[in-house]
């Protein structure tokens, strides 16, 4: 079976792993309109090469970033996300204004 | 001219000593400098979007453009099954039309596609299967499909092979029965289509990759392809697990994901096997060929890829499944492999019609559904490009439905668990 590196548990077979798809840039939710909200949300670059992707290892529930080529099917990085993501990202200024 | 199943004639052909292969396709020419439609891709979905354009609105001035050889991509890595039992009222109206025309396929075109009717069943293993069931069953009757729900004791009548005992993990409570459902031969479907577009004057060049689409003010005048530039009034894209590659070259994107769909079959079997047997919570599909292979599929692959190659987890997850309900083919061998790379949709419902270019049409979305809608996209893409407006049967599929939060969530869906 193919092996992933996850960054907290190490080497896994691949079916302990549930793919999360790509990393995109979310729109601040509380100023988005619907239609940039509906392109976040649905919208995919579906990239023939190498993507980086939302991974989760299922059952530690620890979800991280893969890089990995979709043509070739190789696994070429794996990192915590914290690596990326280091801000707070604010979901309830919306409701307040309400 | 008579048709080639006329019996005299078969007497004759018979009799005659000589049997001349049929050229089906004309030798290949050089590419002309405009069309009035050029089609990208030479799958299933857009011979037969060729071959209506050319019956139904005599537009024969057309072009299809494949990278590789004629219906050598999911066309020929489906499992071939035809059935209109769907969930929204959307896609059963959709399915049906391409069941009628797949019924008349055979006359319409003079080409035998071994259209077989078997019986297909969607077995039911929780309360919730059953529910989902019962809701299929209600829409398909309302829109005059022939479907049903059925119970333990009438599934072993009518499929005696199966395994009904309670004693394995999933038992069998129930199942949708629809009589109609059919297999046929997916690379005569093809054929088909291909010779009969070609005899009314479409241009069809293989090993002719597009690598470009020119644009102009929001409109889309022409190709530029491996053998130099093509233009064109009307282009058509229809290449299903490349959808997304292609769109870029239009500026667009779509919300698709390419997943592989693997599938298998055994060593040829004496028949015995009349149904088509699906489970949904099992993620297996079996049915048995005019060849005696069991033709067996499971679930899509747990990730994307654009990538055919196989796995042993795959199989090892669907025939452990399938041994559960056919226990008698325990010693049987899987004698071929092969994978395919589909357009999955977030609601496993296509995206046809019109595209944010003008003058630029979308045939996509066929994540595990694409065979048995050939005719009918073929017909409605026709029309859509021949009067640039979406046929009454697609528009619920266009693609700013997304945008619209009008999604039709079609559970449905061969792919889809319940």
């Amino acid at each position: 079976m193919k092996v992933m590196n996850c960054p907290l548990n190490g080497p896994r077979n691949i079916s302990e792993f549930a793919w999360g798809g790509e990393v995109k840039p979310m729109p601040d939710p509380a100023s988005v309109d619907d239609k940039a909200w509906a392109d976040w949300l649905f919208l995919e670059n579906n990239e023939a090469g190498v993507v980086r992707e939302w991974w989760c290892h299922v059952p530690t529930s620890f979800w991280f970033i893969a890089e990995r080529n979709t043509v070739t099917d190789e696994i070429l990085k794996t990192y915590p996300a914290g690596d990326v993501f280091n801000a707070r990202v604010e979901f309830s200024k919306k409701a307040e204004n309400k | 001219m008579l048709p080639a199943f006329f019996p005299l004639k078969i007497l004759r052909y018979g009799l005659s000593g000589k049997y001349p292969a049929e050229r089906f396709i004309p030798p290949a020419q050089d590419l002309k400098k405009s069309y009035d439609v050029v089609i990208i891709g030479g799958g299933g979905h857009a011979l037969a979007c060729a071959y209506y354009l050319a019956k139904t609105h005599g537009i024969t001035n057309v072009c299809i453009l494949e990278r590789g050889y004629l219906a050598g991509g999911n066309t020929a890595r489906n499992t071939a099954i035809i059935r209109s039992n769907y969930l929204t009222p959307e896609g059963v109206r959709f399915y049906e039309q391409s069941l009628k025309l797949y019924r008349e396929f055979s006359q319409e075109l003079d080409f035998n596609i071994l259209y077989s009717e078997r019986g297909h069943f969607t077995l039911a293993h929780t309360d919730a299967a059953m529910r989902t069931s019962r809701w299929r069953a209600e829409v398909n009757k309302q829109l005059g499909v022939d479907s049903e729900l059925i119970y333990p004791d009438q599934i072993a009548k009518l499929c005696p092979h199966l395994n009904m005992s309670d004693h394995v993990r999933y038992p069998i409570m129930g199942a949708l029965y629809h009589p109609p459902g059919s297999i046929a031969r997916h690379d005569a479907v093809a054929w088909a289509y291909a010779r009969g577009a070609a005899k009314m004057g479409v241009e069809i060049h293989q090993q002719t990759a597009v690598n470009g689409l020119i644009i102009e003010n929001g409109t889309v005048k022409g190709v530029e392809t491996s053998r130099g530039t093509v233009y064109a009034n009307r282009v058509m894209q229809a290449v299903a697990g490349n959808t997304s590659v292609v769109a870029k070259m239009a500026g667009f994107r779509l919300p698709i994901k390419t997943i592989p769909l693997q599938a298998c079959v055994s060593v040829p079997l004496k028949p015995f096997l009349d149904q088509i047997i699906v489970s949904g919570s099992l993620h297996v599909y079996v049915s048995q060929s005019s060849r005696g292979e069991l033709v067996m599929g499971g679930s899509t692959d747990p990730y994307g890829l654009y990538n055919t190659r196989s796995t042993l987890d795959f199989k090892e997850g669907l025939l452990g499944h399938m041994l559960e309900l056919l226990p008698m083919l325990g010693e049987v061998k899987v004698m071929r492999q092969w994978a395919g790379m589909t357009d999955m949709t977030p609601d496993f419902s296509p995206i046809m019609g019109l595209t944010p270019v003008k003058n630029y049409y979308i045939d996509s979305g066929w994540g595990t559904w694409g065979f048995k809608a050939t005719p009918v996209c073929g017909m409605t893409m026709a029309h859509t490009i021949a009067h640039d407006s979406p046929h009454d049967l697609i528009k619920p599929f266009y693609l700013d439905r997304f945008v619209d939060y009008a999604q039709v969530g079609e559970k449905g869906a061969a792919s889809v668990g319940h």
